[in-house]
């Protein structure tokens, strides 16, 4: 039992978290949304030098070898600075999902092909999901990964029709996706596709959550920041306890959901098909952090938080849409219920970790 | 990162779990605050010792394991899941224990420990006065210098456990010119020493699990005194990190609590629910876990040589606000059978200690640093919020 990360996963994070604080600021963000494809393609390339991008990729397929507990600190980092490309859907969702279609014999020539250009910066891709109703950066996607009832395809861009949808997060890039089933397509079908869709559902899940956390905490060092520097009734605003204890909620909240993110990080990795509860606990847990987050934060800000120059609202609306993609807190809320309460549930102190945990003779 | 139990870790809870069916009382104690059921407690401290089980993060030779903190958490998941009795020595053994570990001169661990751990000497706590609440700083019991002796004149109030205890640690002024943090000094003090007089206070449910007491030059050894005179608020502050950053509610006790609402749940269901109190179960059965898993973190964190940082404060508000909503549900779920005290086998079947355990609760976000104080510990010192 060692619930800690090792040195390297945090020095890893550390490095990460200095790239993108240097490259991801609220100017450059609000550049992005002038351009056509709302991408940094300068900061793209210094995040697939970094290895971010095919960390849970295998070694023999060209990527890290890591996986999800290795890289929830630097999705995290990725939501502190709200960073608007998919990079957490890409290395923490789609590639995992090729991966595993890989891994199970399945597929055609395209997805070594992917995975490859993935890895090497030279194709993007997206992932559409029965859960979510749009694709988020499908437009700048080389291959979409779409679902037809339980099956899985992997489409080429021009293949797709796409339909704008406007996010209330001006850095997403929504869209609806039409697309006509073409057997050569197709990776996956029946129990095999659902079962894979189950699993990218949770991976989902997990990375909007570490994201959620991370964006979390970056709300709050702008709420900190601010109250520290505007002054009334001739002191700082920040000052007073009702402001102090708006942040302080805040934190608890933060404080009390990584562990459990963290645990449905480690489940992933090591026991995937156990890891509904896990999952659907640490979403339903970041997300409460967060919509927290972004209320307060806009409470400590006053009429300012409440205006489109404020950068804090590229935070708050980041929040807002991943709280509910992959799965919102009804959809989580429920899958815990269903577990937590049918008759045969392992309930109790001892269980906190599952039942293979413990005595093997219990 | 490894979510897994060793085998000695599984052998560890076994043996544990072994002991406990063979040892704990069969029928619940009488409340540790009446005399008779102090006494009773205090029998199963004594059990406990003789096993070994008073507390198993000491070393050996003061009649614990050497057990890390991991293997503490493992024991008291077993000690809720067992129904053990509620430890009456918690002051001593959570509080005083580490305190005197880290602090006491070799004779004073040899005068103090065994007997807190044999049960043979049951803590109270002496922080408090009455104007000295959650400005603690602002204590003025006095305890000044004779000789080898300290004369103590004053009063301390909310004394958890003082009616029946035999001992209270506590803080006192030492420096009469002194202000603030300053020229505070930790002494031990019996409560049978001539001079001392005890008040019981009762609590919400009618009992005594408080007390005032009243110092009307009391003499004790200056070798009841730990670490250096003036030292006392530092001693101090080691010791309100221990009660509010590890060990003062182990997360079994809430995941057992959070485990019979989910039984009390279940039994009400054909009963009418309504869909917020099904999502304050599972909410409660959450945050226990969260509790746990932040509870596992930091262990871990510790046994790996790092230290418990300013986010420990947030662990009292999540406690407490969770025991709160735990207790709240489990009323909202008896309905109007709620607010009776449950006299026969039968009803303490179907009652259980909810009601009491709700009473409890409320003292949660007040006692240990009021949950205001402790909000304002967070924003100042771990998020950096101004002061003034």
């Amino acid at each position: 039992m060692n619930f800690t990360f090792t040195e390297d996963q945090l020095s890893f994070r550390e490095a990460i978290e200095a790239l993108l604080v240097g490259e991801v600021t609220p100017e450059r963000i609000r550049a992005r949304w002038q351009t056509d494809t709302g991408v940094d393609d300068a900061l793209m390339a210094q995040v697939l030098e970094s290895g971010l991008i095919s960390m849970q990729v295998p070694e023999a397929l060209g990527g890290l070898g890591m996986g999800p507990i290795d890289f929830v600190l630097l999705a995290e980092a990725c939501g502190q600075v709200a960073l608007p490309e998919p990079v957490v859907e890409t290395a923490m969702v789609a590639l995992p999902l090729l991966v595993d279609v890989l891994d199970r014999g399945l597929g055609n020539g395209d997805v070594q092909q992917v995975i490859d250009g993935v890895c090497a910066g030279s194709l993007r891709i997206a992932v559409g999901h029965p859960i979510n109703p749009c694709v988020n950066f499908a437009d700048v996607a080389d291959w979409l990964l779409l679902p037809h009832a339980d099956e899985i395809y992997l489409v080429p861009r021009d293949a797709v029709a796409l339909t704008p949808r406007k996010s209330v997060d001006p850095s997403r890039r929504l869209f609806e996706v039409q697309f006509e089933v073409n057997g050569a397509q197709r990776l996956a079908e029946g129990d095999v596709g659902a079962d894979l869709w189950r699993a990218t559902l949770n991976r989902g899940a997990l990375a909007t959550a570490a994201q959620l956390v991370g964006l979390s905490q970056g709300m709050v060092e702008q709420s900190v920041r601010y109250t520290a520097d505007r002054q009334q009734f001739g002191r700082a605003v920040g000052a007073n306890q009702a402001v102090k204890h708006l942040l302080a909620n805040v934190a608890v909240q933060n404080e009390y959901a990584k562990p459990v993110i963290y645990r449905a990080a480690y489940t992933i990795g090591v026991s995937p098909s156990r890891a509904d509860f896990a999952v659907s606990h640490a979403k339903a847990a970041a997300a409460r952090a967060a919509l927290l987050a972004g209320r307060n934060s806009i409470q400590a800000h006053g009429a300012m938080g409440y205006t489109w120059e404020c950068d804090l609202q590229i935070w708050v609306k980041r929040a807002w849409a991943l709280a509910r993609e992959w799965g919102g807190e009804g959809f989580h809320k429920n899958r815990i219920h269903e577990w937590l309460l049918r008759p045969n549930a392992l309930l109790g102190p001892e269980f906190t970790f599952g039942k293979r945990s413990i005595i093997d003779a219990a | 990162m490894d979510l897994t139990y060793t085998d000695a870790q599984k052998a560890f809870r076994q043996e544990v779990r072994d002991w406990l069916s063979a040892h704990v009382p069969k029928e619940p104690l009488p409340s540790f605050d009446t005399a008779e059921g102090f006494e009773a407690h205090r029998i199963w401290e004594r059990t406990l010792a003789q096993g070994n089980w008073g507390m198993v993060t000491w070393p050996v030779e003061y009649g614990g394991r050497g057990c890390d903190l991991i293997e503490w958490l493992i024991f008291e998941e077993e000690y809720y899941r067992a129904g053990a009795p509620l430890r009456v020595n918690q002051n001593g053994i959570f509080l005083l224990g580490p305190t005197l570990m880290e602090y006491a001169t070799p004779e004073q661990k040899a005068r103090f420990i065994p007997a807190m751990a044999s049960g043979d000497e049951i803590w109270a706590q002496g922080w408090s006065e009455p104007n000295a609440g959650s400005d603690m700083a602002a204590i003025r019991c006095r305890a000044d210098r004779d000789g080898d002796e300290y004369v103590i004149n004053g009063q301390k109030i909310w004394s958890t456990r003082a009616v029946y205890a035999d001992w209270v640690f506590g803080l006192f002024r030492t420096d009469p010119n002194s202000e603030r943090h300053h020229g505070i000094s930790k002494i031990l003090v019996p409560l049978n020493a001539e001079g001392v007089t005890v008040r019981p206070i009762p609590q919400l449910n009618g009992l005594p699990g408080f007390a005032e007491i009243f110092f009307d030059d009391v003499r004790v050894p200056a070798f009841n005194m730990l670490g250096e005179e003036g030292q006392g608020w530092h001693i101090a502050m080691a010791t309100a990190g221990f009660e509010r950053g590890l060990m003062l509610r182990s997360p079994a006790r809430f995941q057992q609590a959070s485990k019979r609402l989910v039984e009390l749940y279940r039994e009400r269901a054909g009963d009418i629910v309504d869909p917020s109190t099904e999502e304050a179960v599972v909410r409660c059965y959450m945050d226990a876990e969260a509790y746990a898993l932040s509870t596992y973190q930091t262990a871990s964190k510790l046994c790996n040589g790092g230290s418990i940082g300013p986010e420990a404060s947030c662990n009292k508000i999540f406690w407490s606000e969770m025991d709160l909503l735990i207790h709240e549900t489990a009323m909202k779920l008896l309905g109007a059978r709620a607010e009776i005290e449950p006299e026969t086998a039968a009803e303490i079947a179907e009652l259980g200690s909810w009601l009491d355990g709700f009473m409890f609760a409320q003292s949660g976000p007040i006692y240990a640093g009021t949950n205001e104080i402790q909000r304002n510990i967070i924003a100042e010192r771990m998020l950096g919020m101004p002061r003034k």
